[in-house]
């Protein structure tokens, strides 16, 4: 079975974030970039469906520039088999992306993609489920227990409350894993070494007939949250400031 | 400019986000047509959206909306919609905004923002959302109808439920394909929340006086869905187990909200709590160096405070 | 041009332990050093993740690391838990003998199984009378034509309660002295060997640490690494390649500790004010660092040399980061001490248990005054 995961790379969550100064970006110049924490278990559980299944090949995909070769270095160290880089140098949106890796996937005859739920940096939460109505594939998300058996995934999803579903789709088909899923495996020494000599192959827009794509959304005004304010202490009796603290908790600080 | 709120139900009861983004946009002067999909019994779903504003409501109906289908609702949607020449498509981000969207999205060949904090439709149409973890915002705009957005519940203000019956508007929900069916619901019942992993913990210290006190903090944890921490001398004093302290040699938790009941806050504790979104002190001694650090203060005795506050959220919770 | 920067593959490698670190290693050291504990699971983990045995060489089925890799890696996990770090590592000095020393084929069968299996080895130099005097062994190897006996004891052996096997360095004739010895591997269930028991220590508490005896242990020949009078000359030639490792242990701790220190600075207030405001808390952390990358840099220096087959000046700059490294940790640690005040003090922040740690490196493999000895003894050399 032809697994492929998709991988995106993103800045470390300790990094201190600025904004640009045309305030359409954060500055990049001190970032550690760190494969998305949510990816990790979808990689890990590539290799264990594999491992499962006795079968098949891990291909890990990312889109974006020359840096996120690294980041695919680091999922063949974990033990991926294959490893797919889509350059793209400029803006990119949920939807170009998606059309990028739907590309990747066909050309690659994937049969089941694994993905996290979603990317730290943009909380976007939707190049799954983009992706898969763009190979017309069922998917599902926030999943925390997978298993594939003959043409089929059973996976059991995080609703809310507590409260699961058990959902079954056939393959091929696209899974956004959530954490609780899996304890990602560490890249071993010896990984680290193989990943060194991996071929790595490498796909433009242009490769993948998207050469004239642009995105269909536009970030701009990047700007940081307000600064927080000095402590308050309530007054009023006992009753009216609880009743307060509630309201403030709700509207102002909006916690609950 | 025709706009379009796809909104939430379950079982019939309308999601109080729905309700929030119709809200806002009356607000901006703009009346969506409001769209509902299910297997029936939404009607008095569609008369709440009337009372907050809607004038029309599209019910689309199919028994096989009965489970959850992310799919079926994709393809429902954009059966109809597609057929409208939408300006905009909003919802509200839960789960099942968050699993649908991106695959209507897809239908249409658009981008589209997830998880908004703010949004226009007035005069163009934009939305502001959170990123890097709610580090810093950014503004999006679209290109290409329609524009596709979902919003965050709990953010926008509802506004006065003052309206009318809507027109209601029925049609069968064409829901194509399913592939991904649910088969089993599994409710975990009241799951003990891990220190580490809560989004809200409200926590003792020593002033509790006995474990047995500490019932009100789990009695008011309970309506939160908050997990309950203890200082290390309150652990000490033998009030509450290890697993429960929040601080240097304890854990180190990061949620959105805590609640520092009965705590000095001396420095082994904050080091454990700091980096919590909000910060709330209950305390007797106005001079608890905890207030520094606390975005909101109640000098009080916590054994009036606390109970209190599990009525105030008892409230507030059977009117969302 | 000098070239300071990392390969992509150091760096992964760098990245990598300091995972392995934050996850297994950082949650568990305290409990490991309260309780003295020997941590098994995090050494299997260790081992299941490649972070052992990294100089076996790649024909012999290793990773082939240089000194520059394991200076890297020691000095993340150092970061982490020494104690630990110093269990981990220890297995690299226990079958470096057999990898400087022996023939293919007793690589491959000595050391091939460590690969296989998660087992770890001790060396044997240090006796209760032979410290910083290693020449001096008392240990004696009788030469009995097909095997010898061996008799004597050993002390402050690492990991001696845990491992398969030592290697053991003893003498045929103590009036020999250097040249009468004897490099010799002895499974630790060779009948005639006992154990002391695991020492309490004031630090790198997890660290398996005993005296061995052994009476009568017959070793037949085969297991003789080198020749009769090799044995002294192979115990130095292992010291050169793990001495900078070692000190980037030390590089690492202090590095932790530091950062402990810096973070804590800015935390405490006094006077109304984060500490870190005050010139004389700046002042020690600016020492600190400067330190820090002065002992890193003699590390790298050190590890070059070696990898590039300078050995004599390699093993120069070798002590020279030994001594440096570990005298540097020991007052970084003391002044992150400090810089807690009486927190500081108490086993609930990690900075007491990083100087306990590191007043060890001043002392093991080499002391900080056997060091000078050794540079001294260098400079002054014609």
């Amino acid at each position: 079975m032809n697994i492929i995961v998709l991988v995106k790379q993103v800045p470390d969550t300790e990094t201190k974030i600025k904004i640009s100064g045309d305030k359409k970006s954060i500055e990049q110049g001190d970032i550690k970039w760190v494969i998305n924490p949510y990816d990790e278990f979808a990689i890990e559980q590539g290799l264990k469906t594999k491992e499962t299944l006795k079968a098949g090949t891990v291909t890990v995909v990312s889109v974006g520039p020359d840096r996120v070769v690294e980041a695919l270095r680091t999922a063949v160290a974990m033990g991926a088999d294959n490893a797919c880089h889509v350059k793209i140098d400029q803006e990119m949106d949920t939807y170009l992306v998606a059309k990028a890796l739907a590309e990747v996937v066909k050309k690659e005859a994937g049969q089941l993609v694994f993905s996290g739920k979603q990317a730290i940096d943009d909380d976007q939460a939707a190049t799954f489920g983009y992706l898969a109505e763009l190979l017309n594939w069922p998917s599902a998300s926030m999943v925390v227990k997978c298993e594939i058996t003959n043409g089929k995934a059973v996976v059991q999803r995080e609703v809310e409350g507590g409260t699961r579903f058990t959902i079954e789709l056939p393959t091929p088909a696209v899974i956004a894993v959530d954490k609780g899923i899996n304890t990602p495996r560490y890249a071993s020494l010896p990984g680290i070494m193989k990943a060194k000599k991996k071929e790595i192959k490498t796909y433009s827009l242009a490769d993948l007939g998207l050469g004239s794509e642009k995105p269909k959304t536009t970030a701009s005004d990047f700007a940081l949250p307000p600064e927080r304010q000095a402590g308050k202490k309530l007054s009023g009796d006992t009753t009216a400031q609880v009743k307060e603290l509630v309201r403030l908790l709700r509207e102002e600080a909006k916690v609950i | 400019m025709s706009i379009y709120l796809i909104a939430e139900h379950k079982e019939g009861k309308l999601k109080r986000v729905s309700l929030e983004i119709l809200s806002e946009c009356i607000r901006q002067g703009v009346e969506p047509t409001c769209v509902l999909a299910g297997d029936g019994n939404m009607d008095s779903a569609a008369q709440e959206l009337g009372k907050y504003g809607a004038k029309k409501v599209v019910v689309l109906e199919n028994a096989e909306l009965k489970n959850y289908s992310n799919e079926g609702l994709a393809n429902a949607f954009h059966a109809y919609l597609s057929k409208q020449s939408p300006t905009a498509i909003i919802t509200g981000a839960s789960w099942v905004g968050k699993d649908m969207l991106p695959r209507l999205a897809a239908k249409f060949q658009v981008g589209l923002a997830a998880d908004c904090t703010e949004f226009k439709v007035s005069g163009g149409i934009s939305a502001r959302r959170p990123v890097f973890a709610g580090k810093c915002s950014q503004s999006l705009s679209f290109s290409g109808n329609p524009a596709i957005f979902s919003v965050r519940p709990n953010v926008l203000a509802l506004g006065e439920p003052k309206g009318s019956a809507p027109q209601i508007e029925k049609a069968s929900a064409e829901v194509g394909q399913i592939r991904a069916k649910v088969t089993e619901v599994l409710s975990s019942g009241e799951k003990k929340v891990d220190l580490t992993e809560a989004d809200i913990i409200i926590s003792g210290g020593r002033s509790l006086k006995s474990a047995d006190n500490f019932k009100i903090l789990f009695d008011c944890a309970s309506v939160m869905g908050a997990a309950v921490g203890a200082s290390r001398a309150a652990v000490d004093a033998g009030y509450a187990p290890h697993d429960m302290q929040v601080g240097q040699t304890g854990k180190t938790v990061s949620p959105k909200l805590y609640i520092a009941c009965g705590i000095s806050g001396a420095i082994q504790h904050l080091a454990g709590m700091r980096t919590s979104k909000v910060i709330v002190a209950i305390n007797k001694d106005p001079e608890a160096p905890i207030f520094q650090k606390a975005d909101y203060g109640i000098v009080a005795d916590l054994f009036e405070v606390v109970p209190l506050l599990t009525e105030e959220l008892k409230k507030l919770k059977a009117h969302s | 041009m000098i070239d300071f920067s990392l390969s992509d593959e150091q760096l992964a490698l760098k990245d990598m332990v300091r995972k392995f670190v934050q996850a297994e290693i950082i949650p568990n050291a305290h409990r490991f050093d309260a309780s003295g504990e020997f941590p098994h699971e995090i050494i299997r983990k260790a081992w299941e993740n490649g972070l052992m045995n990294p100089a076996v060489p790649e024909k012999f089925g290793g990773l082939g690391f240089g000194i520059t890799e394991d200076v890297i890696m020691n000095e993340e996990l150092g970061a982490g838990c020494l104690g630990m770090t110093t269990s981990i590592a220890v297995n690299t000095l226990g079958l470096y003998p057999i990898l400087i020393g022996g023939t293919d084929e007793q690589i491959k069968h000595w050391v091939t199984p460590f690969l296989n299996e998660p087992i770890l080895a001790s060396f044997c130099l240090t006796e209760p009378g032979a410290g910083s005097d290693a020449g001096s062994l008392s240990c004696h190897a009788k030469d009995e034509g097909t095997h010898f006996v061996l008799n004597g004891s050993k002390m402050w052996i690492t990991n001696a309660g845990h491992a398969e096997l030592f290697t053991v360095f003893a003498t045929t004739n103590k009036e020999l002295r250097s040249k009468g010895t004897v490099c010799l591997v002895v499974p630790a269930k060779s009948p005639g060997v006992s154990l002391g028991k695991h020492e309490d220590k004031m630090g790198q508490r997890c660290s398996d640490t005993r005296a061995i005896t052994f009476e009568n242990v017959k070793v037949p020949k085969e297991n003789m690494i080198g020749q009769i009078g090799d044995g002294f000359k192979i115990a130095l030639k292992t010291l050169d390649k793990t001495r900078t490792p070692i000190a980037a242990g030390a590089v690492g701790a202090a590095r932790a500790a530091m950062e402990y220190a810096i973070k804590y600075s800015k935390e405490r207030k006094q006077f109304n004010q984060p500490i870190s405001n005050f010139q004389g808390i700046q002042f020690m952390l600016a020492d600190m660092a400067t330190k820090i990358e002065a002992g890193r840099l003699l590390c790298y220096q050190a590890a070059w040399a070696l990898d590039k087959g300078q050995m004599k000046v390699g093993s120069y700059y070798a002590s020279l980061a030994k001594r440096f490294s570990a005298d540097m940790a020991m007052e970084v640690a003391t002044d992150a001490v400090q810089i807690y005040g009486g927190y500081g003090y108490t086993k609930e922040y990690p900075v007491e248990k990083i100087m306990r740690d590191v007043k060890l490196v001043q002392i093991y493999e080499g002391t900080s005054q056997i060091q000078r000895v050794v540079i001294a003894r260098h400079l002054l050399e014609d």
